[in-house]
């Protein structure tokens, strides 16, 4: 990509996320009492990363079959509770391993 | 003169206290930064220039989205309506974090500390008793090299290592984001059903006929506003939600 398409890009995702951050620190002084609009935020980090990481994960590897591996080595390990970089490096390793036995078949 | 110098050593002291907290904020960042420059240095953008997203954005889940988009050549619209959508979150922290500050902090140094304002930062920061600018600008003095520092590595070494080898690193991004939502989820039914409903409406997005043709980034911005909304319509969160938000994001 040409670098000065590519740094307008990063200047407006950098903008945009900045007035998000700075402008209730600058304008307003009080705290967001809604019951609706405290839990609709609540719930946006969920929603949104189940639905970047959902169906994407099946195609993060080079085959499907080391990529659902992983998947369901990462749910495993989160669902007990093992820390990001545990669950993340266990599904980087079942990707590995399944990747490389497919070459023996 | 003598009370300049006591706000001086208050100052400096917080800031202090910020950047000793800072450091284990920064070693995870770190990971997930190494993570994000490595997926984009699969997607052919340069080390330099995720170390400079990393920085001037300073958000995990938002600049991955962001990565999408432009990979896609999605339009400048489509960007900042995903990172409007996917970092709204980050307005109520703010916003939270403004009702804590003294009345009498300055313009200046708010508008420092709002480049902090990250799940992790904002989570230390709103623990704290007399919050002050300082003390969320000594945490940001660890944290934000942390960030850039993991893009740049993550950038450089993407480019380095064998193709084999980045297959297997191209899930650790996503194993993070599961670590992150699954063990509240077990906790909270709600955040489970949450969890699911917007797996399962992405799906939709992306095996329906015409469904298909909406690009990821508008897909994403659409599944998460109608989980969400449906979730706080039908099931409000009780207690207060910008604390809670703070410890199980990233």
């Amino acid at each position: 990509m040409n670098g000065t398409r590519l740094l307008i890009y990063i200047l407006v995702m950098a903008g945009t996320t900045y007035l998000i951050r700075m402008l209730p620190l600058v304008l307003f002084r009080r705290e967001i009492k809604s019951p609706f609009l405290k839990s609709f935020l609540y719930y946006i980090p969920f929603a949104c990363l189940a639905a970047m990481t959902f169906p994407e994960i099946l195609w993060s590897a080079d085959t499907r079959i080391a990529s659902f591996a992983g998947f369901a080595v990462a749910v495993i390990l989160a669902f007990r509770k093992k820390s990001l970089l545990t669950v993340a490096l266990a599904a980087c390793a079942a990707v590995l391993v399944v990747e490389r036995l497919i070459v023996f078949f | 003169m003598k009370s300049t110098e006591k706000t001086n050593k208050r100052r400096a002291d917080d800031f202090r206290q910020g950047a000793r907290d800072g450091i284990p904020i920064a070693l995870g960042y770190f990971a997930v930064s190494f993570a994000f420059g490595m997926a984009a240095a699969r997607d052919g953008i340069g080390a330099f220039y995720s170390a400079l997203t990393s920085f001037l954005c300073l958000s995990s889940a938002g600049q991955f989205a962001g990565m999408d988009v432009i990979v896609a050549g999605g339009s400048l619209i489509e960007l900042a309506l995903t990172q409007l959508v996917i970092n709204l979150r980050y307005l109520l922290m703010s916003f939270s974090l403004s009702a804590k500050l003294s009345p009498k902090t300055g313009i200046a140094p708010r508008l420092v500390m709002a480049h902090g304002v990250t799940d992790e930062i904002f989570a230390i920061s709103a623990a704290r008793q007399d919050l002050t600018p300082y003390y969320t600008w000594g945490a940001m003095s660890v944290a934000v090299p942390g960030w850039t520092a993991g893009a740049l590595t993550g950038g450089i070494l993407g480019d380095i290592l064998p193709a084999f080898l980045l297959s297997a690193f191209g899930i650790a991004i996503y194993g993070m984001f599961l670590a992150i939502i699954l063990p509240p989820a077990r906790e909270d039914r709600a955040v489970l059903l949450v969890v699911l409903a917007a797996g399962a409406m992405r799906a939709l997005f992306t095996w329906t006929p015409v469904l298909d043709r909406v690009s990821g980034g508008f897909a994403i911005i659409i599944v998460t506003v109608t989980v969400s909304g449906i979730a706080a319509f039908l099931h409000p969160h009780a207690e207060d939600a910008s604390q809670e938000n703070g410890e199980v994001s990233s």
